[in-house]
């Protein structure tokens, strides 16, 4: 699919950027523009999103497989001779989508587009802010759509610095300190995956096309392939301890993304100071960018590793779960209290992970996407009322529910969404990944399993404290949630209902995809078995 | 005898055309009374020409002056460096409040300026002892000189005179490990001691104490710990432009120094098994392993001191530190992917080290201080200067999309590849702490609100035509690097070694 001769995802990354630049030409002073140009830009991001959900094909099984890939596209990028002591470096401009990234496109443009509507009310240096939105927003989506592993790198960094200043300038009364810790945490798990992707690099040799020559790649397609390893490199081999280091290596760098407990205090810091719509970007999309890592680049190019920590990953689902229900529990602040739900949740989606089968992974990466969606739900809600009330003490409010129906209405669909009620997305893929993890790890799931009952019992509690009871007088002239609020709502509510009755919808999207990527597994697997 | 002297002044003429511009200057400083522009016109021009005819050089492999330099494509890309580096700091001058307010010594200024630069070129190529003393000698006087070109302020006194001092107990060091190698060996020329090396026994013990008396002396140069104490006091007290050009030039003619004394000397030739690109020095002789200690030794000091400080040139001394043992670290390696990834590091560390203390200079102009406190706001104050800002600093921390993380992905690269892998991860954890300071700096820009009464600062068309032409590479080496790899990787040729 093409437009201007230019692919498609090339237009859905650089949409945002191009977005950017009109902002930052735009005269000082002109709001409505400022605000209107990011609005039309990830709408345009949106629509290209649907036409790819549109036009996919949900047989095609990706992950390891160029023709598996869809909307492929590759060029040259940079391409430096060879010497005689340095062979020739190719790094490709190399896009494409398949059943596991192709959810998290569609969640990275839905939940931009709700973050630019979200982001109405800013004021301060609203041109800036705009601005580094939109980068951001290249740099999810790219690296979502990146299949070289340079490209990949480049993107994920690209995210850091709008986000230490989307922090840093529009947070609330801590705001250094989170934008600073946020930047540290994630930089130290980058260079450790900067430091795997250069031993992957060097590990790997593909034919040239023309020549037949054997070039050092970055393709992540030709890494996942035990054949490119050349034979005495330092990655080459099964389950050899380079390979642990390395991938030990990747998965810190991931873990401190989604984040794995105990790499995770940076995210209730930077969660409760960021602004709404950065909070529910965070949360969305971020978050969901180290287990995409874990999934694209972990587990098929170090299949064998990943199977051996499978027990120890399901290990930290469970604290993940447990710990940070148990800590949601304890909140005062309605804002930290989503930050630690997210931790919990995000432990589901790596207890599906760790069950190495069809179901677990399914159930993962469709908890990826409803998590997205919920959580951003939840953080908006938390932003309607923080704007009217200036508070996110839980004990401060009560009776909501009498001065504001509607948001009470949206709300309650949230909240049972996050608690995994039947008829609703959260559970479907909360289902899949215990049913998954049961077989796999039986003793470990059983056990994770309090992390539900526990949810439940913190958001139950939390609504009652803050919409139920007799009205608080101080509250009683709160208006109700207006139509732009209502416009951010309601589309991610209406998905999490659809997703929650039909989830096929997204689900045959993904199987065919994950299907493979738990034959890959097993296939390394099975290598490291043999004698 | 004559011949070869004449043949090899045909060689020689990039120095040459500085030596005349040298004279030039200040004969036309005495004559030009009243228009002291023409000074300044004469270096920059001295300075091009003396660039376009090292780019002449390109290709070339040989020596000239009876083996004392050597004309080869390595010291070539140094002269490079250290040329267009020059270039940029007579641009600067020219805005620079320190040099442009002492009307009457800037003849003086600017000659010094090409004095200093013909001794670092001479450092690029010198290939015997008694050369390479000679240019480091060079150097060291005229940059004692100008570092204390500002003699009203009592800081630039002061940074001269530290400057001196370490300056002058680092050459006696070098000098007498000089001396020990003569002994040992019988030579002064690098080709001679590796003939000697290889073939007479030696005793291990002195060839290691004269080796780590000669590190002394580029250690010095290259402000590598433990021989960096003068570095953050002559980088504060002496004026931005001087402070800039040797944070940059001199420090890659030290490494361009280093790097040819070590290569050349204690290569050994008689191994001829090892992959392609990689060498091997001289058996019992791991001079490698003492310049890795001294590597992580300079960047962890260098970025943990750094956080401490709030003065910004201070800081952006420290970080000079720091970039120093980065790009020892491609030293180490002993393979020409290492030196090719140094010679990378300098090419992009040109640009955006420049950068930041070009910024420094022109916020220093307007605001009269280089505390870090005093850019509380400044990103809004000027957006240009701030954005450039970040991005200069996230180029030294080495963050994509910059030319910044390209130096330091090639680094690694060539750790990795020669299995130097401990050495990569320090070097890995310590950008992590560089990060902390630099942002700690554009957390003063955006994240604080400016002073009252302070408006927004404006600048003139052609200071944010050199600002761009420091921006503009560092974003697009970023992003399309082929050209300066390419370039380093032709560059890593030493006339007589393989």
């Amino acid at each position: 699919m093409e437009f201007l001769g230019i692919g498609v995802l090339t237009w859905i990354t650089f949409v945002p950027i191009i977005g950017m630049a009109a902002v930052l030409m735009v005269p000082k002073g002109n709001d409505a523009a400022i605000k209107w140009i990011p609005a039309v830009a990830t709408f345009l991001q949106l629509v290209l999103a649907a036409m790819i959900y549109l036009n996919f094909n949900k047989g095609m099984t990706g992950i390891n497989s160029l023709e598996g890939m869809q909307f492929v596209e590759k060029a040259r990028w940079i391409d430096v001779e060879g010497v005689s002591w340095f062979g020739r470096i190719q790094i490709e401009y190399f896009m494409g989508v398949d059943g596991l990234s192709v959810t998290m496109v569609l969640l990275t443009a839905l939940i931009s587009f709700i973050a630019v509507f979200a982001s109405w009310n800013i004021d301060k240096a609203l041109k800036g802010y705009m601005a580094m939105l939109l980068l951001l927003d290249t740099g999810m989506m790219g690296v979502f759509v990146a299949l070289d592993f340079f490209l990949f790198y480049v993107f994920w960094e690209v995210m850091l610095l709008p986000m230490y200043f989307l922090i840093g300038i529009w947070g609330g009364p801590r705001r250094e300190y989170a934008a600073i810790k946020f930047f540290l945490y994630t930089l130290l798990g980058s260079v450790l995956i900067l430091l795997a992707m250069i031993a992957l690099y060097f590990s790997v040799t593909i034919p040239d096309a023309v020549t037949g020559e054997r070039i050092h790649t970055f393709n992540m397609l030709a890494m996942m392939d035990p054949a490119n390893y050349e034979p005495g490199s330092l990655l080459a081999g099964v389950g050899t301890y380079w390979r642990y280091l390395a991938y030990i290596a990747l998965f810190i760098g991931f873990a401190i993304k989604v984040p794995i407990f105990p790499f995770h205090t940076w995210l209730p810091d930077a969660h409760v100071e960021a602004p709404t719509a950065i909070s529910v970007i965070l949360a969305g999309v971020l978050l969901k960018m180290g287990t995409y890592g874990l999934l694209r680049v972990s587990y098929p190019m170090f299949p064998e590793i990943a199977q051996a920590y499978a027990v120890p990953l399901a290990v930290v689902a469970f604290i993940n779960i447990v710990y940070g229900a148990l800590c949601a529990m304890a909140q005062q602040d309605f804002k930290k209290l989503i930050a630690y739900s997210s931790i919990s949740h995000m432990g589901v989606v790596l207890l599906g992970m760790s069950a190495m089968n069809s179901q677990g992974m399914v159930g993962a990466v469709f908890q990826m996407f409803n998590h997205g969606t919920i959580t951003a739900m939840l953080f908006l809600i938390v932003g309607v009322i923080y704007d009217r009330s200036h508070t996110r003490d839980l004990d401060a409010f009560g009776g909501l529910a009498v001065t504001m129906p509607k948001y009470t209405g949206v709300m309650t669909v949230a909240f049972f969404a996050a608690l995994g009620l039947p008829g609703l997305s959260g559970f479907i893929s909360e289902a899949f990944s215990f049913l998954g993890a049961f077989q796999t790890h039986r003793y470990i799931t059983i056990a994770s399993t309090l992390g539900i009952v526990l949810t439940a019992a913190y958001m139950l509690w939390t609504l009652q404290r803050v919409f139920l009871g007799s009205p608080n007088e101080k509250w009683a002239g709160l208006p109700d949630i207006n139509g732009r609020e209502l416009f951010t709502l309601v589309p991610l509510a209406v998905i999490v209902l659809v997703l929650g009755v039909y989830p096929s919808l997204a689900i045959d999207l993904m199987t065919a995809s994950l299907n493979n990527l738990v034959d890959i597994v097993a296939g390394g697997s099975a290598l490291a078995m043999a004698p | 005898m004559v011949d070869q002297i004449l043949e090899s002044l045909s060689k020689f003429l990039p120095e040459t055309t500085l030596v005349v511009a040298f004279c030039l200057a200040l004969i036309a400083d005495l004559v030009f009374r009243k228009n002291r522009g023409i000074v300044t016109a004469l270096s920059l021009l001295g300075v091009v020409v003396s660039l376009l005819f090292a780019f002449q050089q390109a290709g070339m492999s040989l020596s000239v002056f009876s083996g004392m330099m050597a004309v080869d494509p390595f010291s070539v890309f140094f002269k490079i460096v250290i040329g267009v580096s020059a270039v940029f700091i007579i641009l600067f001058s020219l805005y620079s409040h320190d040099v442009q307010t002492t009307e009457r010594r800037k003849g003086e200024y600017f000659s010094l300026l090409l004095a200093l630069t013909l001794g670092m070129y001479l450092m690029a190529g010198a290939a015997n002892l008694l050369m390479m003393v000679l240019a480091l000698e060079l150097t060291s006087l005229t940059s004692y000189i100008l570092a204390g070109y500002t003699k009203e302020a009592g800081d630039s006194s002061e940074a001269s005179l530290k400057y001196i001092i370490y300056g002058a107990l680092s050459s006696g060091l070098m000098l007498y490990g000089i001396s020990i190698i003569y002994g040992l060996t019988g030579a002064t020329n690098i080709y001679g001691i590796n003939e000697a090396l290889s073939t007479g026994e030696v005793n291990e013990i002195t060839l290691l104490i004269a080796s780590v008396l000669i590190i002394a002396g580029f250690g010095y140069k290259i402000s590598a710990v433990p021989f960096h104490f003068w570095t953050p006091d002559v980088y504060e007290g002496a004026p931005v432009t001087i402070t800039a050009f040797l944070s940059v030039a001199s420090k890659a003619a030290g490494f361009a120094m280093m790097i040819r004394f070590f290569k050349v000397s204690f290569l050994d030739s008689n191994v001829v098994d090892l992959p392609s690109g990689m060498w091997s020095s001289l058996q019992g002789f791991e001079w490698n392993s003492i310049l890795a200690v001294l590597s992580v030794l300079t960047m962890t000091l260098g970025n943990l001191v750094a956080v401490w400080q709030n003065n910004l040139k201070r800081l952006l001394a420290y970080s000079s530190i720091a970039h120093a043992g980065y790009m020892l670290m491609g030293v180490v390696v002993l393979s020409d992917k290492g030196l090719a990834a140094v010679l990378i590091y300098f090419v992009v560390y040109l640009f955006m080290n420049l950068g930041a203390f070009y910024i420094v200079m022109l916020v220093a102009n307007k605001t009269g201080s280089e505390d870090i406190d005093s850019y509380k706001g400044l990103g809004y104050r000027s957006p240009l200067l701030g954005v450039a800002m970040v991005i200069f600093f996230i180029s030294l921390t080495g963050l994509p999309p910059t030319a910044g993380f390209i130096g330091k992905l090639y680094l690694f690269v060539a750790l990795l590849d020669a299995k130097w892998i401990w050495l990569a991860v320090v070097g890995a954890l310590n950008s992590v702490i560089s990060l902390y300071y630099y942002v700690r700096v554009l957390r003063n820009m955006f994240l604080r609100d400016p002073e009252k009464d302070s408006g927004s600062i404006r600048f003139s068309v052609p200071q944010v035509a050199i600002l761009l032409l420091l921006l503009v590479p560092t974003l697009l080496f970023g992003l399309y690097f082929a050209p300066i790899v390419d370039w380093a990787n032709a560059s890593v040729i030493m006339f007589g070694v393989r």
